[in-house]
């Protein structure tokens, strides 16, 4: 009988893949809100998934940031465009062979790769708030002041880029 | 510091501008090239000044040839004037300098001094030609490219002159460029000239890769000290440096172009087609005469040739050039050709001079040559002027009174041409004729000897129909003397033409050519010196007039027989004769003279098939292979392979991303493996 | 069998891998987008992983910083295809050949 971690990682590690399939290649509907929807169910188990790996924070802020800030940001401008032109294309025989083969081949290079690896001495971290925040805030100062930088910029691109008319 | 450096330099620099008396060479050679870039440049429009350019440059330019002359010619000093290093490549270095010795100096006077006078006679003779300023920026053109080959010390600077002259006698014949006859003549010959040029760099490759040198002090040095340098090649190299002389100075078989060079204008004849260029390939063989004096020596692919040398062979040629020349010229009617094909005789006879081992003769016989033949094209081009283009002579006649002035210095000229004792044609010739027979060629002596007679003839039958009998057209009924800027330089060369050789120049020459060599010592009489020069020239006028009889005369006393010989049936044909009597004596040989024997005829039927033949060879390959197969295949493959990469460029994003993740995949695998 | 950074690695692979797929595969910009969103998070568990495994937190240090870029690079993202939107009237790559000469 596997431990209760264990059985969770499996769990979780399912619901990831499958959210994440549905998401991208849902084959009952391809509206994009379905998507972002999965997207956000996907999001929430990989969240799971980063409690088991004991890094709690970087859960929270998994959660917050992405299924609530992005998106929200992608369902405000998926309504905005009303798209609605892709559900009445056809899908392109071709594009989804060579895209499924290519993809198929990546993923076995990738899982190929890692079986081949030999796992180190397993030690142990947790990585809770305080830690994490100690660490960012000494070493990773300089860094995470840029990225409040970073994110001014995004911010005032974004505006200029959303105005109608540059002046 | 810098003044250090700064006293260095001078010191270094001093010896390169310390005046030398032989750096008068350099302002010799560069005045005609100032004069020609100044009216180019500045006076294009202006006849006046442009003529004034011209003429100044050449008239100072003689004026300091003179000075040259007194300076080195008199005297035994060979100087070299600085030279400048103009090109390194390898172990070839190539110094633009100046030779300053007897023979230069002597060929400096001839040519700046015809050029001088030429140059005043195309005052009256080019007066209101459209492009007058252009003819004096061609004659100072080719008056500096000559000046060029007779200072150069090396042979590459010689043929770099010698293609200049090539230039400008281009330029010259085609003056009238508008006549096609006039295009077509510049053409031929400055293709012709190219055969002859290409033979003559191969002899300079040859004389460099063997020799290592191409500086004729040097060279000449070399040979002494080692007289097998050029190994069993000497003989070739001499051969094709001859070939430079053939086409320059129109040997057979590259004779042809020089008749058809008579459609420039008559003072361009003169200068050029009769005095200087021509010569300049007899001057080329006397400079590099060294280079024969080895004994022969072949390849075995030549080997037959045996013991034959190079001079030998080009004795043989000249002496038959000359003769096939004087045969031509005895049933041409245009007065310029005729002249033209005695100026090719005349050729032949100084080549054949150089072969016989006389380089002294050839020059002797070039510098007396000069004069009298520029005066004859001068006169027949006074002639030509005074009868509107008229150039047939037997539509002249009566000239006699008319143009008493041109009449009288054609004769004279034609005196001096044919050796006339005592004017300056006899002595030179004679001194081919005694080259010839004391060098054991007793064939091309009487070869000589039977062109003597020729020449009398063909000279006589010219001046006795254009000038004397009755006018036989309209033009010449109203013909009248030339201007005095057209008889004065006609005069002032009929000086020379009568007098040159009462100098003792034939001495001043043997001595130029065998002062170091033992086995012509006997030859050479005393030291020349200003001293003994003048005291020849007053005292012993007497001496030298009748020095050729003395001294050897059974050259002389032929000769003179010769000339008899053909006066009296030049005379007892054409006195008065209305039509020209040989057709009708000669027949078939008369019909071949007057057409050259053909020779163009058989050179359209043999080369120019040939030619084209070459021609449609390489211009197929020019259009099939270069063209079709390299550059279209390289621009045809670029094209295909950049219409095949286009595909790939659809614009779609996701076939990019395809592309692209197939690249990561790809790079990840070979990371792993 | 015990889970280990094997395991985590091998989902992660596979989520890069769902990720890629709808890049490659679907038309609409807006999936694609959230196919990229895929792909950053598959890495973001690699990292937390790899972190968990190794006793270090500068995985994770890295996974926030990823979080907050995405989060910034979204915000852009999503600002250009709208002004695409607004000058094509079209949201769909097929649209969008104006690389091809």
């Amino acid at each position: 009988m596997p431990a209760l971690p264990d059985l969770l990682f499996y769990a979780f590690a399912g619901l990831t893949l499958l959210f994440g399939f549905l998401c991208v290649a849902n084959p009952l509907t391809r509206n994009p809100v379905t998507s972002a929807m999965f997207l956000v169910l996907t999001i929430c188990s990989l969240a799971g998934l980063f409690v088991l790996l004991n890094a709690f924070f970087l859960a929270a802020v998994q959660v917050l940031v992405y299924a609530g800030a992005v998106m929200v940001l992608f369902l405000f401008v998926i309504m905005l465009l009303d798209l609605k032109e892709e559900e009445r294309r056809q899908l392109n025989k071709v594009a989804l062979g060579a895209g499924s083969v290519a993809v198929a081949v990546i993923a076995g290079i990738l899982i190929k790769a890692v079986m081949s690896a030999k796992p180190a001495a397993e030690q142990l971290v947790e990585g809770t708030t305080k830690p994490l925040g100690r660490i960012l805030f000494t070493q990773y100062l300089l860094p995470f002041e840029i990225l409040s930088l970073l994110l001014l910029v995004a911010m005032v691109g974004v505006i200029l880029l959303s105005k109608k008319e540059l002046k | 510091m810098d003044a250090h450096a700064a006293h260095h330099a001078v010191t270094a620099a001093a010896p390169a501008f310390s005046s030398r008396p032989e750096d008068i060479a350099w302002f010799i050679l560069l005045l005609p090239l100032i004069a020609a870039a100044g009216i180019t440049l500045l006076v294009r429009r202006s006849n006046f000044l442009a003529a004034t350019f011209s003429l100044a440059a050449t008239t100072t330019a003689f004026i300091l040839s003179f000075v040259l002359f007194l300076t080195f010619g008199l005297g035994d000093a060979t100087a070299a004037a600085t030279p400048f290093a103009w090109l390194h490549a390898g172990d070839l270095a190539v110094n633009l300098g100046v030779t300053v010795d007897k023979l230069s100096t002597l060929m400096l006077l001839v040519v700046t001094g015809v050029s001088a006078l030429v140059q005043v006679y195309s005052l009256g003779y080019m007066h209101g030609d459209r492009s007058f300023p252009r003819f004096f920026v061609g004659l100072s053109l080719f008056t500096f490219s000559m000046l060029g080959i007779v200072l150069a010390d090396n042979l590459v600077m010689m043929f770099l002159f010698w293609e200049l002259v090539g230039v400008s006698s281009w330029l010259l014949i085609g003056f009238w460029y508008e006549k096609e006859s006039a295009a077509d003549a510049a053409k031929k010959a400055f293709l012709t000239n190219r055969l002859g040029d290409f033979g003559f760099l191969l002899g300079i490759i040859l004389i460099w890769a063997a020799a290592g040198t191409v500086n004729f002090a040097e060279l000449s040095q070399k040979l002494g000290a080692h007289p097998d340098l050029l190994g069993n090649l000497s003989s070739v190299a001499g051969l094709l440096v001859f070939m430079g002389a053939m086409g320059k100075s129109a040997q057979f078989p590259l004779h042809v172009w020089l008749p058809d060079a008579m459609e420039g204008p008559t003072p361009v004849s003169a200068l050029i087609h009769a005095a200087t260029m021509v010569a300049a390939g007899v001057y080329m063989l006397c400079r590099v005469f060294f280079l024969y004096q080895v004994d022969p020596a072949w390849p075995v692919a030549l080997s037959f040739l045996g013991s034959i040398s190079a001079l030998d062979i080009i004795a043989a040629l000249g002496g038959f050039t000359a003769l096939l020349a004087a045969l031509m010229a005895i049933q041409q009617n245009d007065i310029k050709r005729i002249l033209a094909y005695s100026t090719l005789s005349q050729l032949g006879y100084m080549v054949m001079a150089v072969g016989c081992g006389g380089p002294d003769a050839a020059m002797y016989h070039l510098t007396t040559h000069a004069g009298f033949k520029a005066l004859l094209f001068l006169g027949a081009g006074s002639v030509i002027h005074a009868c509107h283009h008229e150039q047939d002579i037997w539509k002249m006649g009566g000239l006699r009174s008319v143009m008493p002035k041109t009449f009288l210095t054609f004769a004279l000229g034609t005196a001096a041409l044919i050796g006339l004792p005592p004017l300056s044609g006899f002595y030179s010739k004679d001194s081919v004729l005694l080259a010839a027979l004391e060098n054991g060629h007793p064939v091309l002596f009487g070869l000589g000897v039977l062109i003597a007679a020729m020449t009398t003839f063909y000279m006589v039958r010219l001046v006795l129909v254009a000038f004397l009998g009755t006018n036989r057209s309209e033009a010449a009924g109203h013909a009248h003397e030339s201007p005095g800027s057209m008889t004065w330089p006609l005069i002032l060369l009929a000086v020379p033409s009568v007098a040159l050789a009462w100098l003792p120049l034939g001495d001043y020459l043997r001595h130029h050519f065998f002062s170091d060599h033992a086995h012509h010592a006997a030859a050479v009489s005393d030291e020349i010196s200003v001293g003994a020069s003048l005291s020849a020239l007053f005292g012993g006028l007497n001496q030298i007039l009748f020095e050729p009889f003395n001294h050897a005369p059974l050259p002389a006393v032929m000769g003179t027989g010769a000339l008899l010989i053909g006066a009296w049936v030049a005379v007892t044909l054409y006195w008065k004769a209305e039509r020209d009597p040989l057709p009708k004596l000669l027949g078939a040989l008369a019909r071949g003279m007057k057409n050259r024997f053909y020779f163009d005829e058989l050179y359209e039927a043999v080369f120019i098939p040939l030619h084209d033949l070459v021609a449609r060879f390489a211009d197929g390959f020019d259009r099939w292979v270069v063209s079709g197969l390299v550059v279209r295949g390289v621009h045809g493959s670029t094209e295909l392979l950049g219409r095949t990469l286009r595909i790939l460029q659809s614009g779609n994003l996701q076939t990019y991303t395809f592309l692209f993740v197939a690249g990561v995949a790809l790079v990840v695998l070979l990371a792993l493996k | 069998m015990q889970v280990g950074l094997h395991h985590y690695l091998v989902v992660s692979a596979l989520l890069f891998s769902l990720g890629l797929l709808g890049v490659l595969a679907r038309r609409n910009l807006l999936v694609i987008y959230m196919g990229l969103e895929l792909m950053l998070n598959a890495a973001n568990l690699a990292l937390v992983a790899f972190s968990r495994y190794n006793a270090n937190l500068n995985g994770q240090v890295m996974v926030f910083f990823i979080i907050t870029v995405a989060a910034a690079e979204v915000a852009v993202g999503l600002s250009l295809i709208v002004a695409l939107y607004r000058k094509r009237q079209s949201a769909h790559v097929e649209d969008l050949t104006s690389l091809k000469l």
